[in-house]
């Protein structure tokens, strides 16, 4: 009975946390330096992508290194957009999304057929082959890239409005505004994945990870839910490939479709927050930033760093970070669990009595 | 029109025959038994029977229709449910939850229809108590009983059984029957694969002998039993 209510209390306490942290968050540009700004921007869209990729591997069972491919089609999408079309950044945005989602359909189409170690590698060679056929997109600055006309993302839509509110330079302005969409898109993907995860499909999802022989003979199609996690993680991965690349300015084809950057490091984060988890995922990407920031002076020792983490990790705190403090404490955040009515009812009575 | 139906059914792993040219029909809200030493056979045909694997050669109906290549989730969602002999629970799902995903998949209810679903056959298997404790930690007793009454979630007109009351003490044992015949009263046709013969006859009409992959006979338990073929190879072995 104390875990049934338990589990209600954590539920209306976990979203009570992530409204006050949003609340938080979206007022700090009003007080804080335009560095934390940008420092909390790049860690709001590595929170994204790490969302995104602990859906598929934590939940679908896809294992993919090639999640660089969707944030580069979204960051060239974007670019595209503005410097080809001149249509408005948050337009590019949105047609990033849809673009990596549809570009998602043949690419699932080819590495779905494998499984496992041969998937991975698989969706890193589709990847690469986008790297390089984006290099030969002359429009674009082919193999070295482009940068954003001057003033781009000061004309973005908004931006004019928090410079006169916060009476700031444009630039800040800018900065604040693209801050404030990843904050938006990093609060939309949690709620969307807890949801998923929650409903109908989310249930099937877990049956799977599980199971899959005794999934197929409950009526589970496996297929069919990892196509829709694999379409849905590219829109989102895509979506902040753009905002990722609109905050730097400059695109080149390695940079965009870099995989230590947008797949490697992310499955560190995931690995190290706690894989298969909601919170764990956010956790590791503050680990992961605050890590790089004390050790950035360091050069490649950085990376030595990370990879004994990692390592140490998956040894000893199989469950990541999130994991160890959940088995120690008892205490959880956005359960998945679908409780039985009966017993709700029981505790209902219990408490009336 | 039988329910389902099997047409020269047959299948190897190998050089090993492990289903011999298997034929029967099984009509609507009938119950079978089928029994046959160890490596009979048995649950392989229950693998074909559910699409778990495909025959070498063969037919298979469900109320006429040829589903011989659809996929295991398509025959469940066409009410073919079944227990696996080694229990395959969704480990880190409760035992609720287990039922949920084969009453919102399998049987297709609505969130509504499958909780209060869930629960009732919570109760008439006896898991009630242990709804929210994760499957994976269940005792061997249980995690059979949670085979079966997975199975009934998807709400079947078939349903596969698979040696469920091993291991169970004689008022178990009567409790499980009662749960069977609860089953096939509500109309839903049973093949029950077991050793344990006095519970198997306090359920079905018919038994089916496998041996060596081969359907040895079809008959009426009392005609089973007497005959000295049957006698010979199964009850020997037993022995
Ligand atoms: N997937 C498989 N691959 C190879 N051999 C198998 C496989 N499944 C079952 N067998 C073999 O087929 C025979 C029949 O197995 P099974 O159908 O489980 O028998 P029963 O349920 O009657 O005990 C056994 O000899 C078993 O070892
Ligand atoms: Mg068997």
């Amino acid at each position: 009975m104390t875990q049934i209510s338990n589990l209600t209390q954590s539920r209306s306490f976990s979203f009570a946390l992530i409204a006050l942290l949003a609340v938080v968050m979206a007022l700090l540009p009003f007080f804080a330096p335009r560095a934390v700004v940008q420092d909390l921007f790049m860690i709001l869209a590595l929170t994204v992508l790490a969302l995104n990729w602990n859906m598929l591997a934590g939940f679908a069972g896809l294992v993919s290194v090639g999640q660089q491919a969707f944030v580069g089609i979204g960051a060239y999408t974007a670019f595209a957009g503005v410097i080809l079309y001149g249509l408005d950044p948050l337009t590019g945005v949105l047609i990033a999304g849809i673009v990596a989602m549809v570009l998602s359909i043949p690419v699932a189409f080819f590495t779905f057929r494998l499984n496992g170690a041969y998937f991975a590698i698989a969706t890193w060679v589709v990847a690469d082959i986008l790297r390089l056929a984006f290099s030969q997109w002359k429009a674009v600055g082919g193999g070295t890239g482009t940068s954003l006309p001057k003033g781009t993302t000061k004309d973005m839509l908004g931006v004019q409005a928090i410079k006169d509110a916060l009476d700031v330079s444009s630039a800040a302005a800018a900065d604040t505004m693209l801050y404030w969409l990843v904050l938006a898109l990093a609060l939309v993907t949690l709620v969307a994945s807890y949801m998923f995860l929650r409903s109908r499909m989310g249930l099937g999802l877990q049956a799977i990870r599980d199971n899959v022989n005794a999934a197929r003979s409950v009526g589970v199609d496996p297929l069919r839910l990892k196509a829709l996690v694999f379409l849905l993680t590219a829109f989102g991965t895509g979506i902040c490939g753009a905002l990722i690349f609109l905050q730097l300015g400059r695109i080149t084809p390695n940079s965009a479709f870099a995989v230590t950057d947008w797949t490697a490091f992310v499955i560190f984060i995931v690995v190290i927050g706690g894989i298969g988890t909601l919170p764990g995922p956010i956790i590791g990407a503050v680990v992961f930033y605050i890590l790089k920031r004390l050790l950035s002076d360091y050069g490649s020792v950085y990376l030595i760093v990370l990879g004994l983490i990692g390592i140490a990790i998956m040894l000893f705190a199989r469950r990541g970070l999130w994991g160890m403090l959940k088995e120690r404490t008892g205490f959880d955040l956005l359960p998945l669990s679908h409780r039985p009515p009966a017993a709700v009812q029981t505790t209902k009575e219990g408490a009336l009595t | 029109m039988p329910i389902l139906s099997l047409r020269n059914v047959s299948k190897n792993f190998g050089a090993l025959k492990v289903t011999d040219d298997v034929t029967f029909d099984l009509d609507a809200g009938q119950a079978l038994g089928i029994i046959g030493p160890n490596g009979a056979g048995k649950s392989t045909l229950f693998n074909l029977i559910t699409g778990n694997i495909r025959p070498n050669a063969g037919q298979v109906f469900l109320d006429g229709v040829d589903v011989t290549q659809q996929s295991p989730m398509d025959r469940c969602r066409s009410g073919v449910g079944r227990s696996f002999q080694i229990p395959q629970p969704f480990g880190h799902l409760s035992v609720y939850e287990n039922l949920l995903v084969a009453a919102r998949f399998g049987a297709q209810l609505s969130a509504a229809e499958a909780e209060a679903r869930c629960m009732e056959i919570l109760r008439q298997t006896g898991l009630a108590a242990s709804a929210g404790k994760p499957s994976g930690g269940l005792s061997l007793l249980s995690r059979k009983r949670l085979e079966l009454a997975r199975a009934m979630a998807t709400n079947p007109r078939v349903i596969l059984l698979d040696e469920i009351a091993g291991g169970l003490t004689e008022g178990e044992c009567g409790e499980l029957v009662d749960t069977i015949k609860g089953i096939h009263a509500s109309g839903t046709a049973i093949i029950w694969i077991e050793h344990v013969l006095h519970a198997l006859t306090r359920v079905v009409e018919k038994l089916l002998v496998l041996n060596f992959g081969r359907v040895l006979m079809i008959g009426t338990p009392a005609e089973v039993m007497a005959s000295d073929q049957v006698r010979e190879i199964y009850l020997g072995a037993e022995a």
